[in-house]
């Protein structure tokens, strides 16, 4: 059971912000930390490894990592910790990299052997694609045993094959290892896949705390179905008037009158629903 | 043709002694001083910074004035070294490297700090993470990581040594075979107008920096591609 209760001020672009976190976190759970950026998911994970001062407490099964001013070092957390942009030593081989935080040879064997990482053992950083240094950067986090895993956007940085492939690999060694994780995600599929619990951060407050099926479908009341999407554009044709609305990666049109139209600013945040209409599934081609 | 066994090599062969001592003795002090400036946040760095890097700034002479009174019999420093140990401090060798260590300081503290502060923050945490100390961290990790920097410190701060003139002179004097270095050995060549011989040992000093600096070059350009810097 890990319990936190920090606070702090930060300071970003849009002025001071309270981060104020107080949330318990069972053994072995896998939780995502969404939010839009500069909303303190970052901060909190660093606050977590002792990478970054806080106020308030944390207790990590009975032991106190932090408690007012006495702070535990981050060398004696025992955590493992993957970077958005890998963080590997680039003066060390792969296999090196994994040895340096642990001389058990058979484990770092093992750990590149389930990452498909064996063959390139010998290789340096430099060398090495975006998605294998962030298989080796999982690899080393994994080389003490840790209890717990932090990830900050591990894969925000990949294709989306090669997402899909270390979803998997998380996902397995998450088991395996038996660790609680946390990993920050801004993509729904992935926390969907992975996490059995997602926090949604906002101005440094959790609003949010559920199953991802709770916290990500917005759907609500006798809607079918519903998204989240930025208006990009309103356009007027003849007699109606088209908005162009961005959904994910997805650009569609939704015909609106008069009226509707003087409602919607361009920028703004919308939600696109269907009341009358069943969706339909189709295979893609 | 010129008779180049008869050319007296001691001047070169003091500067370079006195070179290699100086950036030895440096390297060890400035490790933890660039490490430290690298990574504090402490409100008095630049105030460090600034005593660091004073003697580019200085004059030779002024820091040879300071380091000539400090080390002399008159100072308290000086007559203690020389009532306690025996040792004088200005006039001879010893007296040459203590001034070349203060002249030499910021050319050593400078590369290594700017490389240490050019590494990847991250690294350095998931080193702190895996367990590592700071100063585990900063043999394995930072410094390994910073080779063209060290050499740059290091072939830098030698060749600066080599390049001294006006605090050897105020310091050491001139006495061959002890403080007489190369570069006082060509200015006395010049005032006696022996001209033949400050040439030779002039072009040698040109020839040997610039292989000096192009090596140095030539090796960064060759791991800053090996890294995937460049």
């Amino acid at each position: 059971m890990i319990d936190i209760n920090i606070h702090k001020i930060l300071h970003g672009s849009t002025g001071s912000m309270d981060l104020d976190i107080d949330i318990s976190i069972k053994e072995h759970e896998f939780v995502a930390l969404s939010g839009q950026s500069g909303s303190g998911k970052t901060t909190l994970l660093r606050i977590l490894a002792g990478l970054e001062e806080a106020d308030g407490s944390i207790n990590v099964n009975g032991d106190s990592w932090q408690n007012g001013t006495r702070v535990l070092a981050p060398q004696k957390r025992g955590i493992g910790f993957v970077f958005q942009e890998y963080a590997l030593f680039a003066n060390m081989s792969v296999e090196q990299n994994l040895l340096y935080v642990s001389k058990d040879r058979a484990l770092a064997k093992h750990l590149l052997k389930m990452t498909d990482l064996i063959e390139l053992k010998d290789r340096l950083p430099a060398t090495l694609s975006g998605g294998q240094k962030q298989r080796v950067s999982l690899c080393r986090a994994l080389m003490n045993r840790p209890k717990l895993l932090l990830m900050d956007e591990p894969l925000s940085a990949l294709d989306p094959a090669m997402r899909t492939k270390l979803q998997h690999d998380i996902l397995s060694l998450h088991k395996e290892f038996g660790t609680t994780t946390i990993m920050v995600s801004h993509d729904p599929s992935e926390i969907y896949r992975l996490a059995q619990r997602v926090i949604l951060l906002d101005q440094g407050k959790v609003i949010q705390d559920g199953i991802p099926k709770e916290v990500l479908l917005h759907a609500q009341g006798s809607q079918k179905f519903s998204l989240t999407g930025e208006v990009l554009d309103i356009i007027k044709a003849d007699v109606i008037h088209i908005a162009v609305v961005a959904i994910g990666q997805q650009i569609v049109e939704i015909v609106m009158d008069d009226a509707e139209a003087a409602m919607f600013n361009i920028g703004e945040q919308v939600q696109v629903s269907t009341k009358a209409f069943a969706p339909s599934l189709s295979h893609l081609k | 043709m010129m008779d180049f066994t008869a050319l007296d090599f001691e001047p070169f062969l003091l500067s370079f002694k006195l070179a290699g001592i100086t950036t030895l003795i440096l390297f060890i002090v400035a490790l933890p001083i660039s490490w430290w400036l690298s990574q504090t946040k402490c409100r008095c760095k630049p105030f460090v910074e600034a005593v660091v890097s004073l003697p580019i700034v200085l004059p030779p002479s002024v820091l040879g004035f300071y380091i000539l009174y400090a080390l002399s019999y008159n100072s308290p420093i000086g007559a203690f070294f020389e009532e306690t140990f025996g040792i004088k401090l200005v006039f001879n060798f010893t007296g040459l490297v203590i001034a070349s260590v203060f002249y030499s300081f910021p050319f050593m503290v400078q590369p290594l700090q700017g490389g240490f502060e050019s590494l990847n923050k991250n690294m350095l945490e998931a080193s702190y993470i895996a367990g590592k100390s700071k100063v585990q961290t900063l043999l394995r990790v930072a410094l390994p990581n910073i080779k063209p920097a060290l050499l740059t410190a290091l072939i830098v701060t030698f060749a600066h040594t080599v390049g001294e003139f006006g605090v050897v002179l105020m310091v050491g004097g001139s006495i061959p075979g002890e403080t007489k270095v190369a570069s006082v050995a060509i200015y006395e060549f010049v005032e006696v107008m022996d001209y033949t011989q400050a040439h030779i040992y002039s072009a040698i000093m040109l020839l040997l920096s610039f292989t000096v600096l192009l090596g140095v070059y030539l090796f960064n350009l060759r791991h800053n591609r090996r890294i995937g810097v460049a």
